[in-house]
């Protein structure tokens, strides 16, 4: 049990490293960091609190504690990726707005241009 | 290609993806059998030859930045022809398997019907046209799943040989299915309380290329409609149901 907490623990801090080494990068923007920072945060503080996680194993009514934070783990990856599928669909929304923008605008301009041309 | 100022006015659009061997066929076609009429190529980003034969072939060209997939290549070309102000609009395939002479027909039935949409079915009528298995047991699905829902039947649902009118056209040029749009387009005018009819059309075999649904995209095809089918019915808009104020019991 000490084990797995010890792992959850590194697993936390590594998460955290990487996401701050990111944003400090640029390759992760800082709205979507939060959600990374509150999940390894939690899973830092439930792996090294062990009468917090107990408290959640009674709360929730589950035989164990490991099982406790795997489901725990797994609720909120399961709600970030649902949480990133929303916001990629709206990205995939305005992408093909936009594209087909640009397309409508570069025909305008281009039979703006032929009609120059043939005026002048 | 000038905005559109005659009532009955028509459009042809050719959505095409890699399709430089057939495309200059298929616009020389349209042009021979309705004269007169504009044909837009909206090139999803082709990497071949589409666009320059497009054009010498003598239609206009929507070119798109990237590759947008069937929906949203269809869309482009619905939203051009609102904004220029077309009446009509007709889609013809960029592989050259819907044959160009029933425009006409299409034309006139949406004229002399009404109707928002009219679907060029090859099962209306026995006039020759295949289909594999697998996609002709496809479309007897989604004719019973369709049934209800459109209140009507439809016989040739996957058909992409459509003309819309101009409320189709600004319905479509707001909200228009992305992936494999056919079917769940009709759902989406039915959500309006928009008509659609089916004329016989012939459908050719393909002379170029290959089809991209292989049986593995058939059944994803299938789950995928299926998904986006149930998700426009479940999209209630209660301003399009509530009963106009004055209207009896009966209304």
């Amino acid at each position: 049990m000490d084990h797995l907490l010890n792992v959850t623990t590194g697993l936390s801090i590594v998460l955290i490293v990487m996401v701050l080494v990111s944003v400090r990068r640029a390759h992760i923007r800082v709205e979507y960091s939060v959600s990374w920072l509150i999940a390894a945060s939690a899973m830092l503080v439930l792996s090294r609190a062990r009468p917090v996680l107990d408290a959640v194993r009674r709360l929730i009514d589950l035989p164990d504690t490991p099982l406790t934070l795997f489901l725990l783990g797994g609720g909120v990856l399961l709600i970030m990726f649902f949480r990133f599928s929303v916001v990629i669909s709206h990205l995939r929304d305005d992408n093909i707005a936009l594209a087909q923008r640009v397309a409508i605008l570069e025909y305008h301009l281009r039979s703006f241009r032929n009609r120059e041309k043939q005026e002048a | 290609m000038t905005p559109a100022a005659n009532p009955d006015s028509l459009l042809v659009i050719v959505p095409a993806f890699n399709e430089q061997d057939a495309i200059a066929g298929v616009v020389r076609s349209v042009l021979q059998h309705v004269p007169g009429v504009p044909v837009l190529v909206i090139d999803d980003c082709s990497a071949d030859d589409t666009i320059p034969t497009a054009r010498q072939a003598g239609a206009e060209v929507l070119a798109l930045p990237h590759h947008l997939g069937l929906g949203g290549c269809v869309q482009a070309g619905y939203k051009l022809a609102y904004e220029l102000g077309f009446e009509y609009v007709i889609r013809v395939d960029g592989d050259g398997q819907h044959d160009p002479r029933d425009i006409p027909r299409i034309f006139e039935k949406l004229k002399s019907s009404g109707c928002e949409m009219v679907i060029g079915s090859r099962f209306v009528a026995e006039n020759g046209s295949r289909t594999g298995a697998v996609r002709s047991l496809g479309i007897r699905f989604f004719r019973l799943v369709l049934r209800p829902i459109l209140g009507k039947a439809v016989h040739d649902p996957t058909s992409g040989f459509v003309g819309v009118n101009r409320r189709a056209l600004g319905v479509f040029s707001r909200s228009f299915p992305l992936d494999y749009p056919e079917i769940e387009a009709l759902v989406v005018l039915q959500r309006r309380r928009f008509r659609f009819e089916e004329v016989p059309c012939t459908m050719l075999p393909r002379t170029t290329g290959r089809s991209s649904i292989t049986a593995f995209r058939s059944l994803y095809y299938i789950f995928h409609v299926l998904m986006g089918v149930f998700v426009n019915v479940l999209k209630f808009d209660s301003r399009l149901h509530r009963r106009p104020p004055g209207s009896g019991a009966g209304g």
